[in-house]
This record gives structure tokens, sequence and C-alpha cells, in this order.
């Protein structure tokens, strides 16, 4: 089934372009942005203030345990607004990541991405736009998504179309069973098992998790890499982190007049994007890096791409050490010995020996052997993405978040069957699966199931 | 040259009495219509030329839904079935589906009487060949007789007697169904109406005598013991006790061989069958070539009747010469000495491209001229009722000037069925599958009465004791669901070695009814044990009421899609609109678009081919309210 364009579900865009100033804008609009948004807010109840109003609070992950960021809330009611329907915009702090996360939250939530000139085409239908524009409008849609279409063609061109239509191929192989028993009962095909169906359901979300471990070295070529600086408090974090930040490459994005407790900057080392996470109060209060424990770090952890752990190399190892270099040991990594100029009590031989991980020995204070670490930062980046050229890369968030709902809906058939439901009726998210695999090939047809029916069985009536 | 004469006025006129002509002059009448039904031989009427059988996944809730809405398939055969089975019982309660082996000569017969009395309906032989058509408007038919009838709508059913061919090996001839007389004239003149018309081919199975097969080599398929019927109106207490068994047998290696050794006498292969052949029910020679693989296939011997000794031989359709069939048959495990009564044939014959056709199965070229049933692209007795039925309706509904009356495919299959062929049209003969239907946990057949019935109440085709049934078990439902949401079960010894019998935990608190039911296992009969409480006495009751709670969450998901829908097919695109009017649109969308003329954007949407874009500019063109029309 095409793609509907003319359905006004919800849809949600950045509509301020990305990573440039202060201030980002996400904006929804549709029946259902007042309730989307609400449910991600943490403030006022949004669906009972007033139109037209604007409202400060934070946004969190739905379970309510996590702050993304915090932000000002415009509510617009239909029908004054823009498009003439209910229309939310989320000012939130800039910076690519944080307005990539509440997108994403947004679209997880039941908004779709909207098209390239959705927004604006909404204004027309609903006839906010003058008619006498009604031509060129018409051209802009007609442009526009054949445009994007392409594009999509082209993006997926080669491998990731491939890659994604042997999976359908492996729902439809089963689906087609599924429904032949069904139509058939009498049929001498096999009937499907749970454990049939679960096992497919298994193996296919294993591969969207492979495509989707690729969007990631699609965002780091997009946005650089994630990257945490931790430590055991006085091994040189700060000092680290100003030489980086304020080394003559670097570009620093606006986190300025914010209360913010999570931060980041992009930087620039020897050409390479990094995107510095958690090191709260980069400019203002460096000087309380250091008192970021072993705790706060573990949040970095769990988001970097990259982690620079620090050791200082004045001391003997010591247990905060050994458990950061045991949390870290899954992660890419670079170890930097630091302060070697006070003495070496560890080489960085002796802790090569302890891991695979590069192990760099510098002294951020006399700027020694640093040309060393960033040269190493660079290997590293362009180790994560050379795949690029040969391997499948999922890079836009329309296909992300189309293969998150595929799996999803396989997640569910896998429940719905451990629980006991009939095949056929965890089939209907079997199905569902299927379809939202082929919204991304463009390829969505029901009587593709009808024609594998045919071809996989031999039928009578 | 035939003189003509002119005969009687009717308002509705239905021409062919099988399955969808039945259904369609038997509404018109009901629905107070003064309605002629014309057919070419009144010992086919409601016939079944192939097999004897009704019902089955998918048709079998097309039965359902024609009897909710007032038609008379699910009552007939409820009067002359000889077996009765649930299919799919061990599948959940979407796919389940009803099938009865019918008496053929019973079900022709009852069917015929009820026709016959019926107030406001006419039964008549005769052979149609022209229509009367002025100004693009129907206003009757002429027969061969010469007799010319006027009306103010006219259904044709012309099923596989439109130029209907036989073949059998080398042997070809001109017939309709089993032997009878073809339409010639009536396909001609249709095509100079200027509708295009295609061949398509079916087939059917040869015919043995009972007498003279070996059973025992044959594995036995008995009906249910537990009561069920199609309509409504029927009850448990009149269900079948004395029921006759099917038999299951299979081809092997021989029959495959004699098969391959006489393809080039094969006229599906040989070239001389020309029409398409639907590939849900290709014939023997066709499996055992496509699915070469395969050591052997099915063969399900059905009989025709209680009194005859005719056996259907199912699965085996063929229109290989009939010595072949004869080697075929006897190398079939319980067939080896059977006698051939009616050899197996092929037949091709005329359908209209459906996509010709409105919601309303009304033609878009000829107002007030509907078509229906297998002259509409379709295979199945079911699929041919559902039509028929719509199709009488509507044409007594446009004879009373009134709006017209159409099934979205949320509300039933045959609204899946309709929206098909007109979107989509067909390019085989088209059998409804349980997988068209995008919303087939709401689509089932056991609450086809709770969906339709009261469409049928509208239209006049639901009398008052049935309507006063009907909301007493809606009423029923909705007691039991507040009962059940009322009760809690406790934590009893009882209850907690029910829960440890059929393998569920056990509870830990009490817990309201409503939820103890959504646990796998449990039914409403364990709760009124559980807890000596009589809640509900009628057993459909219970199992609607079960399905809504343990299903409440599959039911909401496409309650959520057809919600979209909804919104979808409440945009609706002016009929005249002149395409080459809107600016932007692909040169295929175009084409589709003025071909199939969408009534609606949802089915805009469902057209194949046509993209994203197009439908955003076929919105936008059509909400800014100035569009322009065809001349």
């Amino acid at each position: 089934m095409a793609q509907v364009l003319t359905e006004f579900d919800t849809i949600a865009a950045i509509s301020t372009p990305v990573g440039e100033g202060g201030i980002s804008i996400v904006r929804l609009s549709g029946d259902a942005a007042v309730t989307i948004a609400n449910a991600l807010f943490k403030g006022a109840d949004l669906t009972k203030v007033p139109s037209h109003t604007i409202h400060y609070g934070h946004l969190m992950v739905p379970d309510g345990r996590q702050v993304i960021d915090e932000v000002m809330v415009t509510v617009m009611r239909a029908p004054k607004t823009f498009t003439r329907e209910d229309i939310i915009e989320i000012n939130c702090h800039g910076g690519i990541v944080v307005t990539n996360r509440i997108l994403q939250l947004l679209l997880q939530n039941g908004a779709r991405m909207a098209d390239p000139g959705e927004f604006t085409k909404r204004a027309f239908v609903h006839g906010r736009i003058d008619l006498t524009q009604a031509e060129s409008t018409m051209d802009l849609i007609r442009a526009k998504t054949d445009q994007s279409r392409a594009l999509a063609v082209n993006q997926l061109a080669g491998k990731l179309l491939a890659k994604i239509r042997r999976s359908r191929q492996k729902l439809l192989d089963t689906l087609a069973n599924v429904e032949v028993n069904i139509d058939y009962p009498e049929y001498d095909a096999d009937t499907v098992t749970a454990s049939q169906m679960q096992a497919t359901a298994k193996q296919v979300m294993t591969e969207i998790s492979q495509l989707l471990a690729t969007a990631n070295e699609g965002k780091i070529l997009r946005n650089g890499l994630a990257t945490a600086i931790v430590g055991r408090p006085n091994v040189g974090k700060s000092s680290l982190l100003n030489y980086l930040t304020h080394s003559e490459q670097a570009i620093v994005t606006d986190v300025a007049g914010t209360t913010r407790d999570t931060l980041e900057a992009s930087i620039s080392v020897d050409g390479i994007p990094l995107e510095l996470i958690d090191t709260a109060g980069i400019r203002k209060t460096a000087d309380k890096v250091e008192k970021i424990g072993v705790a706060r770090s573990e949040q970095a952890l769990a988001r970097a791409d990259l982690i620079l752990l620090l050791i200082d190399a004045s001391q003997p190892l010591s247990a905060e050490d050994r458990e950061l270099l045991a949390k870290t040991s899954q992660k890419k990594r670079i170890v930097v010995l630091n302060k070697t100029d006070l003495g070496a009590a560890i080489t960085a031989e002796s802790i090569q020996a302890m891991t695979a991980s590069p192990v760099i020995a510098v002294s951020v204070l006399h700027e020694a052997n640093l040309s060393a670490l960033a040269a190493e930062i660079k290997t590293l980046f362009f180790q994560g993405i050379k795949n690029r050229h040969e391997d499948v890369l999922v890079s836009n968030q329309r296909q992300v978040s189309l293969l998150t709902k595929a799996s999803d809906q396989l997640q569910d058939v896998i429940t719905a069957l451990d629980a006991g439901t009939p095949v056929d009726l965890a089939q209907i998210d079997f199905t569902g699966a299927w379809e939202t695999l082929g919204e991304i090939t463009g390829e969505s047809a029901p009587d593709e199931l009808i024609t594998q029916l045919f071809s996989q069985f031999c039928l009578g009536k | 040259m035939i003189k003509t004469y002119n005969s009687s006025e009717y308002d509705v006129i239905v021409v062919g009495a099988g399955h969808a002509g039945s259904e369609a002059a038997l509404a018109s009448a009901r629905m107070g219509l003064k309605t002629l039904v014309v057919t070419i031989g009144l010992d086919m009427v409601a016939f079944m030329p192939c097999n004897p059988s009704v019902g089955g996944p998918a048709k079998g809730t097309v039965v359902r839904e024609i009897d909710a809405l007032g038609g008379e398939m699910g009552r007939n055969i409820d009067k002359t079935y000889i077996q009765m089975r649930m299919l799919n019982t061990g599948k959940g309660p979407a796919v389940r589906a009803l099938r009865a082996q019918a008496d053929k000569w019973q079900y022709h017969e009852q069917m015929k009487r009820t026709i016959e009395n019926t107030p406001n309906l006419t039964l008549r032989q005769a052979i149609v060949d022209q229509l009367v058509v002025e100004d693009g408007i129907c206003r009757g038919v002429v027969t061969n007789t010469g007799a010319k009838y006027l009306a103010k709508s006219v259904v044709l059913t012309t099923g596989t007697a439109a130029r209907g061919k036989i073949i059998i090996g080398e042997l070809t001839y001109s017939s309709g169904p089993n032997n009878t007389t073809p339409a010639i004239k009536l396909s001609e003149h249709l095509a100079d109406f200027g509708f295009k018309l295609r061949r398509f081919k079916t087939g059917t199975p040869p015919r043995v005598n009972g007498n003279t097969i070996d059973y025992h080599q044959t594995e036995e398929e008995p009906g249910d013991q537990e009561p069920r019927h199609f309509s409504f109106t029927s009850k448990d207490a009149d269900y079948l006790r004395d029921q006759v068994s099917c038999w299951m047998t299979y081809t092997n290696a021989q029959t495959h061989q004699i098969i391959r050794d006489n393809l080039d006498r094969a006229p599906m292969f040989s070239g001389l069958i020309k029409g398409v052949g639907p590939r849900y029910c290709p014939s023997i020679e066709d499996k055992v070539i496509r699915f070469a693989d395969k050591d052997r296939h099915q063969i399900f011997l059905e009989p025709e009747g209680r009194h005859t000794k005719e056996i259907y031989v199912g699965d085996f359709s063929t229109s290989m010469p009939e010595e072949v069939q004869l080697k075929m048959l006897h190398s079939v495990a319980g067939l080896q000495h059977a006698e051939l009564m009616r050899p197996g044939y092929a037949i091709e014959y005329d359908v209209i491209e459906p996509w010709q056709l409105k919601h309303t199965l009304e033609t878009k070229k000829i107002k007030g001229l509907f078509t229906a049933g297998q002259m509409n692209g379709t295979s199945g007795y079911e699929e041919a009722a559902g039509q028929g039925l719509i199709a009488g309706i509507n044409a007594a509904l446009s004879a009373k000037g009134q709006p017209g009356f159409t099934l979205g495919r949320d509300e039933a299959y045959i609204g899946v069925l309709i929206d098909d062929l007109v979107t989509k049209g067909t390019n085989e003969p088209y059998r409804l599958l349980t997988s068209r239907a995008e919303y087939r946990l709401i689509l089932r057949h056991d609450n086809a009465d709770l969906r339709l019935t009261p469409y049928g109440r509208k239209l006049g085709l639901i009398d008052t004791d049935r309507y006063e049934a009907f909301l007493a078990k809606k009423q029923a439902i909705q007691d039991l669901i507040a009962k059940l949401h009322d009760l809690t079960i406790h934590p009893i010894d009882d209850v907690q070695s029910f829960l440890v019998k059929v393998g569920q935990a056990p509870l830990s608190d009490g817990v309201k009814a409503d939820l103890f039911l959504r646990r796998p296992q449990v039914t409403i009969d364990d709760i009124e044990m559980l807890t000596h409480l009589k809640l509900a006495s009628d057993r459909y009751v219970k199992e609607q009421v079960e399905i809504a709670l343990k299903y409440a969450g599959y039911i909401k998901k496409e309650q959520q899609q057809i919600d979209r829908l909804k919104r979808q097919e409440a945009k609706r695109i002016p009929s005249q609109l002149d395409y080459d009017q809107v600016d932007g649109l692909a040169t295929e969308a175009r084409q589709k678009f003025a071909k199939i003329r969408p009534e609606t954007l949802a089915q805009a949407e469902r057209i194949s081919g046509v993209n994203p874009a197009d439908l955003a500019i076929l919105s936008v063109y059509i909400q800014n309210g100035h569009y322009h029309e065809t001349k």
C-alpha cells in the first residue's frame, strides 16, 4: 500500500537548522500533537493549558526517570495555527544530540517523521495558505516528494535494500505458510508452529539490530564520535578537556545561559569531529570536573562511542582504576596514561599487557605526546567508519524509526507466542513487521502475499 | 428474426438464477419491489455445478454475512446439508470456519421453492439476448422468445454461461455449465455497448459411482457432533445427527506418470484453452507439472447428495480426454474399479472486467444496470451469492430512487471482495481468502450477525422477531461483560487447583473475573463452575464475550487501523472529476484514476502503481474545492 500523504496523522520535525544557533525547535502538528508532547513533558499538564501559551519544564523519557533536556513548550491549538492543526513547539538547548533525541522520542511515541514540505502542505490543504499559491504548492509537493523518493531509493540502492528484502522474504515465507494453514486447513502443508514463528521473528530481529548498529556509524559520520573522558578524581580530566576545547581547532557549541547538568560540546581534533558528552560545566565550572567521580562517569559510558580513560601514571594502579578498566573493556577506548612528567609508577607496557585497547602515555600539563593521542583518535575514528563504503549503512531517521518499529512488532510476536497466543493472532504483528519493512523498500503490497501463497503451495479447493 | 412483443413491466429484473441471481431476486422482492428473475433453465436454480459444499475459510464468513443481511444462502444450506464441520478449531477465533457438505439436489429444490413462494417475485425460463438501454439508462431486457420486459433496474448474473465453451481433451463444444444452453448473444450485446470483456477458465473433476469405490483404502472424514449452523435463525435442536461422511485418498507416482505421458492431449498445455484459470484451483495436470517434486496430492471424495450414489472427486479437476481421465482415476487407491459417471471438464466463459463497476455493482457506463457473481470474475458460490445480494439490494434501492448500499473492507468480507474487484480488477477467477482481509479479527464468522444485522434491518430484509432476538443477544453480551467486571475471583482452593490443572500460575490475590478470563485456558464455563454462578445461558453469548475479552489487545490494534481507514474513506472524490485537469499527476496515475474512478481517497490509495505524490496532489486538488468535471 502506498504511503499515505493524505492522512493527517501527527508529524514531527526539527524546524531549525540542525547544529546551528543556541536554541533548536522541534515541531509537532496533528491531532495527537498535544498528547504526544504531554506524555514526555514534566511540568504543566499540556492538555489543560490555554492555547497559544508557553510552558517551562523538562522533557523526560516516558518512564520519567531520565531528563533529556530543560525545555520551553509552546502549545497552539487548531485552527489558529500555521497548519490549522494542533501544533506543539519544543524549544530545546540546541546541539545535534539532544535535538535528535527529542525527535526520536516523539517518533517512538506516536508521531511520524514529517516529509519534506509537509507542514507547508498541510497549511495549504487546510486552506491556511492563499489558494492563488495552489499551482506552485503542488509543484512543490511533486518536486519535493519525488526528490525525496529518489533520494531514498539512491540511499537504499545496493546492500541495504538487498538485506531488507532478504529479511522480508523470510517473514513472507513463514507468513505464506501460516496463511495456507488457515485458508486451506485440509491441505497437507506443514503447520507453522509457535516455535517456528518465533525462530523466524528472532532471526529477523537480529538482522534488524545489525542494520541498526550501522545506523550508529551513520550518526558518527554526521555528528561525530560521542566521547566521554572518564577517570578517578584528580587524574587530569579537566586539563585534557581544557586542552581539547581550548586548542586552536576547537569549536564549542553554545551552551551558555543554561542550568542543564548534561552538556555537550562538539569539537574537532585534527579535523575529527568529537562530541564530548556528560562533561558538565565545561567552561564555567571546569574546576569542578575533577569532583565528578566514578558514579557520574558511568552514565557517560553508556552513551559514548569512544572512551578516553585517564590513569595517573605517577601512582600505582588503584582499585578505582581497575574498576574503570573493567567497566570500559567492551567499549572502543583509548587508555591515556597522564602525568608522565611526575615519574612513572606505571608503564605503558604494563597497562598494554592488560588490554587490547591502545595505550598512550602523555603529559597534558606539558602537552607532551598529545599529538599521538590525536593520531590515535583519528585512527579509531576511521576504523569506526571505514566499513562505510563496503557495508550497509542505515543513514536516516525514517529508516531508523521504521526498523525500530519492525523490531518492536517482532518482539510483540515473540511475547505473544510465549503467552500461548495462537499463531494466527501473533501473525497480526508478524504481518505488521513485514509491512513496516516494506515501507522502507517501498514494496508493501498485499498481492505479494497472495502470489507467494500460490507459488509456494500447490492448492486445490 | 424473432418478432418482439411487449410483455409485463417490473421494478427489477434479474437475469440468471444461480447463487448470485437467487440472492439478488429474493432481496429485491423482499424489499417490496416487483421482481422478475429469468433463467436459461429452471432446473438449474441455485445449482452447484462443481463441488457439493458451502463455506470454508472466508467463504463461510460470507455465508453468515449474507444471512445477517437477510439473504438466503445460510438458511438454504442449513435446511439441506448432509455434513457440517468447523475447520481450524485448533487456531484462533479469527480464522475458524464452518463448512457444510450440501445435498446439491435438495439445495436447488429448496431455493427454487423459496423463490416460488416469495411474494412480488416471478420466476421464468428464458434466455436474455438484449438489454433495453435509453439515454445511457437500462430500461429492461428482451428474451430469445421475443418478450420485452421493462424495468427500472436490471441485474445480470450470467455465471459461466456467457459464450460458455466446454473442453474435454480434444473435444470442445458450446455449452453452459453442466451441459446447459449457453448465452451467446448477450455477451456480443455488452461488447457493443463498449464493455471490456475477457475469457476466464475454470474446471470441474469427474464424478464416480460410490458403489464402485473401495472405501477401505481411504480415510474417513465425518461431520461434527457439536451442533453448528450458518443462519442466526437455525436452532441447535434441529442439528442433523445422521450425517454423511467424506473420504480422503491420494494420487501417486503412477497417476502422475499417466498425466505426464498424456500432456500432449491436455488442453491446458496444447493451447486449446485460451482463458485464464485460477491459481488456487488448478487442474490436477497443472498441479503435477507445477509441483513436480510432490509425490502425491490429496483427493477428497464428496457425496453429491443423500439420495444419489454420485461422488465428486474433489481436487481432481481435469480437462484430459475421457480415456485418460479413466486411467488417472483407476490409478488412485480406492478408485481402482470406480465407474465414471460424468467426466471432468474445463469451461471457458466471458467475464466483464470488474473495474467497470461501482461499489454498488452498478456499471459505470449504464445507469440502472448491475452485474454480479461469476461474470464479475469471481469463482465460488459464496462469492457469487454475496455479490448477488448486494446487487439485488442496490437494484431495488435504485428502482426506488434511493442512495446505494455498500460495505467497507472493515465491515464485511463481502466489502473486501467487492472493493478488490472494482479497485484492482482481477487477472484470474477471484477467490476470497482470509489473507485478502486486513481486519480479519474483526471480520469473524461468529460476529457477522453483530456486524451486519442492523443493516439488514434498515434495508427491510430482517423481520421484527429476528431483530428482537438479535437485540436481546446484544444486550446479553453487554450484561455478561458487566457481570464479569463486577465479579471477583478469590484465591480459594478450588480456584488454585483449577489453575494448576490448566498449567497456569495460582492467584496471589483476588482478581476481577474479566481479567481472570484473559488467562489462556480459562473459559466462562470454568468461571461459572468455580463461582457456582450461572452467568449466561446462551453459548453464543459466552463465545462473543470470551473473544472480546481474551483478544481485546489485538482487536484494539485492528480497530485503530480501521479508524485511520475511516478518515480516508470519508474523503470522497467527485465522480465526474476530470483527471486531465489535475496538474502534476504522473501519467500512469492519471490513466489509472481515470479508468477506475476511485470513489474515495482510501480507494485511490489501494490502486496499484499509484505513488504517494499522486495521492497528495489528488488530495490537495479535491480539497481546495475547485475541480473540473468531465464533459
